[in-house]
């Protein structure tokens, strides 16, 4: 599914067109945002405990090489089996030749934004495996051949009467249904077979503990425990940043998460899975694909940190406004904006732009990521190695030259208030894209510096004198 | 004390009236204040293109021009905010990082070097007061909604003392108004529809002047109101402090 990349502000813009829909998408992430803030505000220690996760993560980060290998050691000893994929492909194959090995060519998958980074899916799909996404939101993308928009709530671009046709079509419900428990039911109808059928279950992982070598997955549908505990083989993928030193790490962790991510006090199931059943099988895949790239980049290592909670794209005006397709990557807002380049400098060198770097994420976050630092860093980085237009390296060097030299600058500004003041028409055109919904600001008669010089106490002084 | 009065390129081109207002009222409140004539813009909108490279030569001009301050204050917060984080100086460095710490935007200023906890006055309006970003959630001048932790609002404190003034509350009390540098041109259809959507919320209120600390972000907002052909004026908080006549 290589599709042709939009840039950000071009696929917001086609978003932005249907005003109703932006208004309405802006209002549903923005009341998850409000949910969050009143579950984050029951805890008196909420800002310690983002404090508390914060640390562990940034030793997780200091001492990640001990920390998988103790994980692995723990895992194995548990009789877990444990593949380690250095990118998107060796994690696709190692997933497949599981499924080979055991002759199954159907699986049941919750939800894994990591499967979506490496497209998994349609990897498989290519192989002739059918896969079926039990996470309900993950489900409906699937049906319609898209991508998730938001890494907690995957169907978040998407109204009831979206859903309710898109059932229509694929599941032969009733057509301009929109009963949400109708639509629900339907989906837990058609689930259930899958999950009767299916031999292998694949799920992400929100946490590995180093210390006993288990780990855990949240989910609000149970459909991980569902899909898992049904199936003889459960294959669980993570990045290999998902790891916690501690059991009671968990703890901080498990509280931050769900009030975070939809403001929820936990998820429905927090699911731990620390050794196979009998005659059953668990293989672990711990992926790398350019996070020890992003662990060596001083500037962004901490990006490694996330937890997955969406908290930084509810909260984001850019993203509640552009949707989560607009950031053409597997994580969307923030996060994505600066995970994305990392993998790709030029697919992706539009995404640290896309903000006005207003740092709200950064203090939602409940890891404490400096978000909007990095994607000011990211856009230092970005225009070093060339990953700008020339045009714009042009603009600025000339802005540069003008803003830098009082002399210019005074000149340039007489201009400028000249030219706004006698021929409005040269900048308020269709040309200028301020002046498409904004008008220019009104040009006065004189710049401050003029009025200082003849108005300043200095000035008045010096004149007295003379 | 002597303090320098640093006025963000675009006031002192577009809203001299705010840079006027800023001096005036630092007199007023006993500042020995000058404007030095040979400066021109912090270099943000180059930083915050990706360009801090090219901003050196903005930087020697900065600090040409504010070394010699005890002071270097400003009626724009992210103007404020830049030189504090980003000022260098490949000479001298050392200067160019005590210089950062000498430099305050103007509430802040006020409140918390000046100590002066309210300025009396009279703005018999209603008002809504712009959060902008980079003052509220960077310089702290006021607490953000994103944090479990005690209110305070040094512009609010301030305005507290203006006789008549009413202050009215928003659904979305802190949120971005789009300007963002140079994205209000980069990601026009975003940063418009942020404007308006802001402009909305003080609408909703029934304000007769949106005022804030950060006159781009209000730039902004006048750009959109002025579009709209919307009564509704915009007020640096300068101009109410120094108490303007209307
Ligand atoms: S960056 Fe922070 S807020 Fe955003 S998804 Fe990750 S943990 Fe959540």
């Amino acid at each position: 599914m290589e599709t042709k990349i939009i840039e950000h502000s071009k696929a917001a813009e086609i978003f932005i067109k249907d005003e109703k829909r932006t208004d309405w998408h802006n209002e549903t992430l923005w009341f998850v945002r409000e949910k969050r803030d009143k579950a984050a505000f029951q805890i008196a220690d909420w800002e310690l405990l983002r404090e508390t996760a914060s640390q562990i993560k940034n030793n997780v980060l200091s001492n990640m090489h001990q920390y998988l290998i103790d994980f692995e050691t723990n895992a194995k000893n548990n009789g877990i089996i444990v593949h380690w994929a250095a990118n998107a492909d060796e994690h696709n194959k190692i997933v497949h030749s599981i499924m080979e090995k055991h002759g199954v060519t159907q699986m049941v998958k919750s939800k894994s934004m990591l499967t979506e980074e490496c497209h998994l899916n349609e990897y498989l799909t290519e192989k002739g495996i059918d896969v079926i996404d039990s996470d309900l939101g993950e489900r409906i993308v699937q049906l319609r051949k898209e991508a998730p928009s938001h890494i907690v709530l995957p169907a978040i671009h998407l109204k009831k009467a979206d859903v309710s046709e898109t059932f229509h079509k694929f599941l032969g419900t009733e057509k301009g249904n929109n009963d949400p428990k109708y639509l629900t039911e339907a989906a837990r109808q058609h689930l259930r077979d899958t999950f009767l059928s299916r031999k292998i279950a694949l799920t992400g992982v929100n946490f590995a503990i180093a210390e006993t070598g288990e780990f855990v997955v949240c989910t609000n549908e149970g459909n991980a425990d569902m899909g898992v505990h049904l199936a003889d083989v459960h294959i669980a993928c993570m990045g290999f940043e998902k790891i916690i030193p501690q059991r009671k790490h968990l703890a901080v962790f498990l509280r931050l998460l769900a009030r975070s991510a939809t403001g929820q006090p936990i998820t429905t199931y927090s699911s731990h899975f620390k050794k196979p059943g009998d005659g059953k099988e668990i293989h672990l895949v711990i992926v790398d694909n350019g996070r020890s790239t992003q662990l060596g980049r001083e500037d962004f290592r901490s990006s490694l940190k996330c937890i997955r909670c969406g908290a930084c794209m509810n909260t984001c005006p850019v993203y509640r406004r552009s949707g989560g397709h607009s950031y053409h990557n597997a994580v969307a807002g923030p996060i994505g904006s600066i995970l994305a380049p990392n993998l790709d400098m030029s697919k992706n060198a539009d995404l640290p732009f896309a903000s006005t770097l207003c740092g709200s994420c950064t203090n939602v976050c409940p890891v404490k990521i400096d978000i909007h630092v990095q994607l000011y860093k990211w856009r230092q980085k970005l225009v070093k190695e060339g990953y700008t237009p020339k045009s714009k390296t042009l603009m600025m060097k000339g802005m540069s030259a003008v803003l830098s030299n009082p002399m210019i600058f005074n000149l340039a500004g007489k201009m400028g208030r000249f030219v706004l003041d006698k021929m409005p028409g040269l900048v308020s055109n269709s040309f200028n894209p301020w002046y498409k919904q904004r008008e220019m600001p009104a040009p006065p008669e004189e710049s401050f510096r003029e009025w200082y010089q003849k108005n300043s106490t200095a000035s008045k002084d010096k004149n007295h004198e003379q | 004390m002597k303090i320098g009065l640093f006025v963000p390129c675009y006031v002192d081109q577009f809203y001299p009236k705010v840079a006027i207002a800023t001096y005036e009222l630092l007199q007023k409140l006993g500042c020995d204040v000058s404007f030095p004539m040979k400066q021109t813009c912090c270099g943000q909108p180059m930083a915050n293109s990706g360009y801090e490279h090219l901003s050196k030569d903005c930087d020697a001009n900065f600090i040409a021009n504010f070394a010699e301050f005890d002071y270097v204050v400003s009626p724009s917060g992210s103007c404020t905010l830049h030189v504090k984080d980003h000022l260098h100086d490949e000479k001298n460095e050392q200067l160019a990082l005590q210089i950062r710490k000498r430099v305050y935007e103007l509430t802040e200023f006020i409140t918390d070097i000046l100590k002066i906890e309210k300025i009396e006055g009279n703005f018999p309006h209603r008002v809504g007061l712009h959060q902008s970003c980079h003052g509220q959630r960077m310089l702290h001048l006021s607490q953000m909604s994103e944090l479990n932790a005690p209110f305070f609002s040094k512009p609010e404190q301030l305005l507290s003392g203006i006789k008549g003034l009413e202050l009215v509350s928003l659904s979305k009390k802190d949120e971005c108004c789009g300007f963002g540098g140079t994205f209000c041109v980069t990601e026009e259809a975003i940063s418009a529809k942020m404007g308006q959507d802001r402009v909305k919320d003080h609408e909703n209120q029934h304000v007769e002047y949106i005022t804030g600390y950060d006159m781009s972000c209000l730039m902004h907002l006048e750009g959109t109101l002025k579009r709209q052909k919307s009564p509704i004026k915009i007020i640096h908080i300068a101009e109410i402090l120094n108490g303007m006549k209307n």
